[in-house]
């Protein structure tokens, strides 16, 4: 029996009349998403300073007076909680999630709207949640972004009073939100597709979101009770994380919990939020490369194959982030085993997109700029995670410079210039407009050589063993002298990285205000998304009729076709040689 | 499953690749309403986080220092001089199973078509709802003022055992709680009509989670007091 979602109900698809439901209270997928989006940049530029401010203190120590060690630890967690939980993951999937999955299954919106809309305010009010606490007594938490208790919760850690309240209670906040989006994504996904839209003819990137979306419905659970659980310690005195405890010469009253818990829950979520920002990047980037480089992508069902096992080995990785935790070693060959295993899905896919660009007819367009550089950054980052997913290489190395290199090459930099090259690539789409071609380059050559210029040496500081999270070396013996002149080269390089970051903003303003109209389809895409009724597209996406999908959406080149691409609602011809994609 | 599969494509592969084409069909992976597929992900999430809440719960009452308390002592009442493991908790597991039965029963009669006695259904398993979650209100007061249990602390033992219970049967009232309110906004909006004419799988969507609430409770009176 057909099931009909409610957006395909014509008389439920109301067409928003006022301003106001029209752009605030939207209820349409393409608003929510540039709400989300625009949202996430906004907190992902506040991140940004924090981490100018943690350089200018690595790089100059002694010289910035507004910077004491207290301060200093607070950046770092801010810095790291919003990166990964408030920029990426709700950008990739708030973002771009609800822009693509309706446009590129055939959908005229998610199949829940109006809860789709509640997910973007539910997720601004974490926003605001996590902000204030920049403004409360004691200022936020300086606990790392992975809120290790005991630490986290007792006097000496800034923040410790009201900072990590508002941290906690903001995360469980997001978490409500990320569920309600959530829920829309995966049931758009699976029930919502238009005729022909058959699971292996969905673009990658739908994949690559839809196997994230359910990651973060299983993962996130984890972190919910674990926040509640240590909120519960926090204001109630309850003892679930904490044993027995004397601080400041105090007993406290804290007796008998288990701190390990904490990690175990706290990486049972954050071991699948690595893919959860990874692996809509891996989507998005495939698809770039495809329509770039004017071929198919290679090994379509490899690729689908490696996402979903991706996902799947992501929860039984989890306790690669605590061999110096004092676990049983039995359990560390366990983890380095399955570890080392996810290497295998993700090496298939690296090979299977520099075999997209094998004589393909690359077109170094800024997007495809982007895609490239991520396809360095991430070997180079992924190629560092076997170090350090083997135990033995990692006890030496844990807690290092090192450490923090590989994890900003791979999830930090990788998903960035995929979210960058997104962002090109859909700009003239989602506004009609296009951007300035040459600044966007800049953009570019900055960003990706800037952030070599950064990570580069900092794999060496870790070698050298310079400490993470430290305010200043002092004087360590083992460290020399060169170091500090290596640290002050990294934060310059970092500044100018922070600062290149405005030509991107520069650019998008400019085009907004004054840019020139953009073609409808400027790359030339086959997939669904570029085939709607109007340029941007408008509420309901597809005009009357929904489309009918014939054919996969990597038809580029295609021997005979009278263009270089067919869009993914052409009927298939006679004598066209597909094998049934 | 498909509804429009396209002329082009095959759909007879055997084996595994047979299996994976059906799954990937178009349109519809499953066939069933997108609510209700929603609401079983959202149960599978809800899992999630009721497994994490136990498993939280044995790691604790394992690192825990102080001896645990007897809990079919602690949930024990008084009643006319005899003394009765567990009266309450069964009595509360008893009526929630049976309000599971009600909810099936009304789910029977919506697709049925009696809208009339499906709404009394629904209300009849809300009210049974509402009646558990009034026997753990009465359960938690005299854990606190007879006992003397807190969350952060327990003068029979170790202080893990109150903070668990309070946290794990509070989170689960909670959804009790959101299911009675739930199942009554059904009832009523079955009952003035809005649903006619497009189907009344609202009613098994909400027995879904219905159902589940109550799975759960098993799992905890199993693990909570029980063991």
């Amino acid at each position: 029996m057909q099931h009909v979602a409610l957006a395909d109900r014509p008389d439920e698809l109301h067409d928003p009349q006022t301003f106001i439901t029209k752009y605030v209270w939207s209820q349409d997928h393409k608003v929510i998403a540039i709400q989300y989006g625009s949202t996430a940049i906004f907190v992902g530029l506040i991140a940004l300073v924090l981490s100018g401010l943690m350089r200018l203190q690595l790089g100059f120590p002694d010289t910035f007076d507004f910077i004491d060690p207290n301060s200093y630890l607070q950046f770092v967690t801010m810095h790291g909680m919003i990166m990964v939980i408030y920029l990426l993951t709700a950008l990739l999937l708030g973002g771009f999630g609800n822009y693509l999955i309706p446009l590129m299954c055939g959908a005229r919106d998610m199949v829940f709207p109006f809860m789709n809309m509640l997910s973007y305010w539910v997720y601004l009010l974490s926003v605001i949640i996590l902000l204030a606490s920049f403004f409360v007594p004691g200022g936020p938490t300086g606990a790392g972004w992975t809120l290790y208790p005991p630490q986290a919760i007792l006097d000496g850690t800034p923040g410790y009073d009201w900072g990590i309240i508002l941290m906690l209670v903001s995360l469980a906040v997001f978490i409500v939100a990320f569920t309600m989006g959530g829920l829309n994504y995966v049931t758009t996904v699976l029930q919502a597709r238009t005729h022909g839209m058959t699971l292996m003819r969905m673009p990658l990137s739908v994949w690559g979101i839809f196997v994230a979306t359910i990651l973060g419905i299983l993962a996130f659970p984890a972190l919910l009770v674990s926040a509640i659980m240590m909120l519960l310690d926090k204001t109630l005195h309850t003892s679930f994380f904490m044993p027995a405890v004397v601080s400041l010469g105090e007993n406290l009253s804290y007796e008998g919990g288990s701190p390990i818990l904490f990690q175990h829950l706290f990486w049972f979520f954050g071991h699948p939020e690595v893919y959860i920002v990874a692996l809509p990047a891996f989507g998005m980037v495939s698809d770039v490369l495809s329509v770039h480089a004017r071929k198919n992508i290679f090994g379509y069902r490899m690729m689908v194959w490696a996402i979903v096992i991706i996902g799947a080995l992501s929860f039984v990785v989890w306790a690669h982030h605590m061999y110096v935790s004092g676990m049983h070693p039995a359990f560390g060959f366990f983890f380095a085993t399955t570890t080392l295993i996810i290497a295998v899905p993700t090496a298939i896919k690296v090979y299977n997109w520099v075999l997209t660009l094998w004589r393909g007819n690359i077109h170094l367009t800024v997007p495809m700029l982007f895609a490239i550089g991520f396809i360095f950054t991430f070997t180079h980052g992924g190629l560092t995670g076997l170090f350090l997913g083997n135990v033995t290489i990692d006890l030496p190395l844990s807690d290092t410079y090192f450490v923090v290199a590989h994890f900003h090459m791979v999830m930090g930099v990788s998903p960035i210039m995929v979210l960058f090259a997104a962002i090109y690539h859909w700009f003239p789409l989602m506004t009609g407009k296009m951007f300035d071609e040459r600044l966007g380059k800049w953009h570019f050559w900055c960003t990706f050589l800037g952030t070599y210029a950064i990570y580069l040496p900092m794999h060496y500081l870790g070698f050298l063993g310079v400490p993470r999270r430290y305010f200043a070396m002092g004087t360590t013996d083992f460290i020399p002298e060169s170091a500090q002149s290596l640290n002050a080269g990294i934060t310059v390089a970092a500044l100018l990285v922070g600062l290149s970051q405005l030509i991107f903003l520069y650019n998008i303003f400019k085009t907004l205000r004054s840019g020139e109209k953009s073609p409808r389809n400027p790359w030339g895409a086959a997939s669904l998304e570029w085939q709607t009724a109007d340029v941007p597209p408008h509420h309901g996406n597809w005009g009357k009729e929904l489309p009918q999908v014939h054919r996969w959406a990597y038809d580029y080149s295609v021997p005979g076709a009278a263009e270089d691409f067919i869009p993914q609602n052409h009927p298939v011809t006679e004598d066209e040689q597909t094998e049934g994609h | 499953m498909s509804i429009e599969t396209d002329k082009n494509a095959t759909y007879t592969e055997p084996g595994v690749a047979g299996v994976v084409s059906d799954w990937a069909a178009d349109k519809q992976a499953f066939d069933m309403p997108w609510g209700k597929l929603m609401m079983w992900i959202f149960l599978l999430s809800d899992t999630f986080i009721f497994s994490v809440f136990l498993t939280s719960y044995m790691t604790v009452r394992i690192s825990a220092t102080d001896a645990w308390p007897n809990a079919s002592e602690v949930f024990a009442l008084e009643i006319a001089g005899v003394h009765l493991p567990l009266l309450l908790i069964a009595i509360m597991t008893f009526i929630l199973i049976t309000s599971s039965g009600t909810m099936a029963m009304a789910v029977n009669c919506a697709y049925r078509g009696d809208k009339k006695k499906a709404v009394t259904f629904i209300v009849l398993t809300a009210l049974f709802g509402a009646s558990f979650v009034g026997m753990q209100a009465f359960e938690w007061t005299k854990l606190i003022t007879e006992e003397g249990i807190r969350p952060w602390g327990n003068p029979l033992g170790a202080a893990q055992f109150g903070s668990s219970f309070f946290m794990i049967t509070g989170f689960h009232g909670l959804h009790v709680t959101g299911g009675v309110i739930y199942l009554l906004w059904v009832a009523r909006r079955v009952s003035t009509g809005y649903y006619d004419g497009k189907g009344l799988e609202i009613v098994e969507i909400a027995g879904l989670y219905w159902h589940f609430v109550d799975l759960v409770w098993v799992f905890i009176f199993a693990f909570f007091y029980l063991w």
